[in-house]
């Protein structure tokens, strides 16, 4: 495991983690041109825009999944070009994913187990074994895990293939399977798409919790306003692969690029 | 309610991370193990043992080796026959080479070899999925069994191009070739294939075994999550291969006591892909009910005739046996992917329940 190369402490409120200057294009398609934004320790990032408008695109950059055209990403006080997705798992960077994409043939159990992975160290003899320190670990971060489950409120399913399950509670899922990695930057794509009200409050209700209790630091897409303003700290608008808009949340709300986007105006 | 966990109250998270969490599937294990240690050695007949339970249980290893590879991390491979080959001819040329090192320890060692070569295949495994995969494994089919027929030096340039088992010993038993006995055979083959089995158990339940299916269920999201695809997909490949490796070498010095190519050809893959669908894509058990089931119909079909009154030509049995697990295959494939193993789980839970419905 490769650890950043200086990882510089940072404090609350200090930026965790600025794209630059971002481009990214697929083939003739420019899915973003010239991002830049950044995101502080500790708060609620919200990413806006209309559809196709580059959003999780962005988060995809982040994470090292598409590599950038042009620009770079400084997570840390590390400044990168280019990086593989393990690496950004292991720089502490989690997410969940607009289209749930959970490991459906396995319980929800083995599901947030597996994220972490990247947590466990010990070697594959011990693992042939299953005795001595692989098992004391497993028991160590089954304890790390049952809280998760229990913060989630989904002991119920804890042995369900998450394949079998509705999907609010596979959102919920995904959901606990990034927090099991502890991660220090949350990247969730569309967290309430597609859910009931009551469900989108529970899921309003953790994201609050995460970010609170835990400090874990989030960057949001959410189509939903409302939701958008009251969770997030700071909000940035991208359409057409352009940011338009960066702010608090009422001062995005009033700005006339962000309505024309909104409302389909010409550019 | 025979099958019921009620009662059975885990008061710590070792307890429940236990391979089997439920007092009855532990005392079924010890039933199972019983049964071969003791009852099958002791009541079992010749035919039984040799025509039976020893391709069984070899074919029961090769099977979770598939599994591994494919039910666990979702790569289709139609090389074990040829990675069986590998590790039959490893053993026979390290035993060959270095006579005086006991069979066994060569038996383990030709399984190393056989991860070796399997890991080399695997490597195209990072770019190419699915059916495109499949075909690679196939071209390291064709290849493998081509180096067997035209390498000589891998059969110590017999004259008959194959291998000829020589006569091992532990201590005074002798345990492999023509004089070895068959109860000896039997055990060794049981003993391994046990252990085996047990260290497959730990590693599928483990980090390693989330990793391989994390990898099987959601590529991108594994990465996503530190999981390294080709690391991942290697060991896959590199555990697997061992197993089939340690299967071929068992089933050549245990079981047929000599082999030629032709043992290893792309049938053999079939026939350890079938057991490993009709048994069920990811699931030890269903490794060794897929072998069982395959072992079994025939010699079912064969004692079935003779039970109800009505003769039956050998050649009609060994046709009929083949289109019912034809038949089979095309069920499980449609119908219920998981095979065996599944429905031998739909039971348990009604079980469980019984005899409400629900
Ligand atoms: N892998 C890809 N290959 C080709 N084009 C892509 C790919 N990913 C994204 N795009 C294109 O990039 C643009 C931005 O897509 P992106 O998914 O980032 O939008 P989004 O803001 O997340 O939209 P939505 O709200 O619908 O999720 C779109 O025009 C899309 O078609
Ligand atoms: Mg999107």
């Amino acid at each position: 495991m490769r650890a950043p190369s200086s990882p510089s402490e940072i404090a609350a409120g200090d930026v965790l983690l600025a794209a630059e200057n971002i481009s990214l294009s697929f083939g003739g398609v420019k899915a973003l041109t010239g991002v830049s934004f950044d995101i502080r320790k500790g708060e609620i990032r919200a990413i806006i825009g209309p559809n196709g408008a580059g959003k999780t695109s962005m988060l995809n950059v982040i994470n090292g999944f598409y590599q950038a055209d042009h620009g770079t990403i400084t997570f840390k006080g590390v400044r990168r070009g280019k990086m593989r997705p393990y690496e950004a798992a292991e720089f502490g960077i989690a997410r969940t994913f607009q289209n749930v994409a959970l490991f459906r043939g396995m319980s929800t159990l083995d599901n947030l187990m597996a994220g972490r992975t990247l947590k466990m160290r010990r070697s594959f003899f011990w693992h042939i074994l299953r005795h001595g320190p692989a098992l004391q670990e497993e028991v160590e971060h089954r304890r790390k895990v049952e809280e998760i489950i229990d913060f989630l409120e989904i002991p119920h399913i804890r042995r369900v293939p998450v394949g079998r399950l509705p999907y609010g509670l596979q959102k919920r899922v995904e959901l606990g399977r990034a927090l099991a990695m502890e991660p220090e930057l949350l990247l969730l794509d569309e967290p309430m798409a597609g859910m009931n009200l009551e469900e989108k409050e529970d899921m309003c209700r953790y994201i609050i919790d995460v970010n609170n209790h835990f400090g874990t630091t989030i960057a949001l897409i959410e189509h939903d306003m409302g939701v958008v303003m009251d969770l997030s700290d700071r909000v940035v608008v991208l359409d057409y692969g352009r940011k338009i808009a960066d702010g608090a949340p009422n001062q995005v709300k009033q700005d006339q690029a962000v309505i024309d986007a909104y409302l389909g105006v010409a550019h | 309610m025979l099958y019921r966990e009620a009662g059975q109250f885990k008061t710590n998270y070792f307890a429940d991370q236990a391979v089997f969490p439920i007092r009855q599937d532990r005392i079924g294990v010890a039933i199972i193990l019983l049964l071969a240690f003791v009852a099958i050695p002791l009541y079992g007949s010749n035919f039984l043992l040799q025509a039976v339970v020893i391709p069984f249980l070899i074919y029961s290893l090769a099977s979770i080796g598939l599994n591994l590879l494919t039910g666990y991390t979702g790569l289709l491979s139609l090389g074990t026959g040829a990675f069986m080959g590998v590790g039959a001819y490893a053993c026979y040329k390290l035993t060959s080479l270095f006579p005086g090192v006991n069979i066994l320890i060569w038996m383990i060692c030709s399984g190393f070899v056989a991860a070796a070569v399997g890991v080399v295949f695997g490597l195209p495994s990072l770019r190419i999925k699915g059916f495109y995969l499949a075909i690679a494994t196939l071209a390291a089919q064709f290849f493998l069994q081509w180096c067997f027929v035209r390498i000589p030096w891998l059969v110590n340039y017999n004259v008959s191009n194959a291998i000829e088992v020589p006569q091992r010993m532990l201590g005074d038993i002798v345990i492999t070739g023509p004089n070895a006995s068959l109860h000896t055979r039997y055990f060794t083959v049981l003993i391994i294939v046990v252990a085996m089995t047990w260290i497959a158990s730990n590693i599928v339940h483990g980090r390693i075994g989330r990793m391989w299916m994390a990898v099987r269920d959601q590529d991108i999201a594994a990465e996503l999550m530190g999981i390294r695809l080709l690391r991942t997909k290697l060991l896959a490949f590199a555990v697997s291969s061992f197993y089939c490796g340690v299967a071929g070498a068992m089933l050549v010095f245990l079981w047929y006591g000599g082999a030629e190519a032709e043992t290893f050809n792309i049938n053999q893959s079939f026939f350890v892909l079938f057991m490993v669908i009709i048994g069920g894509l990811g699931s030890l058990l269903g490794s060794y009910l897929g072998a069982a089931l395959i072992f079994g119909l025939p010699i079912l079909l064969r004692l079935l005739p003779d039970a109800l009154g009505v003769p039956m030509h050998s050649a009609t049995i060994e046709h009929m046996s083949f289109l019912i697990v034809g038949g089979l295959i095309i069920i499980f494939l449609i119908v219920e992917p998981h095979g065996l193993a599944r429905l031998w789980q739909i039971t348990k839970q009604k079980l469980r329940v019984w005899p409400f419905p629900y």
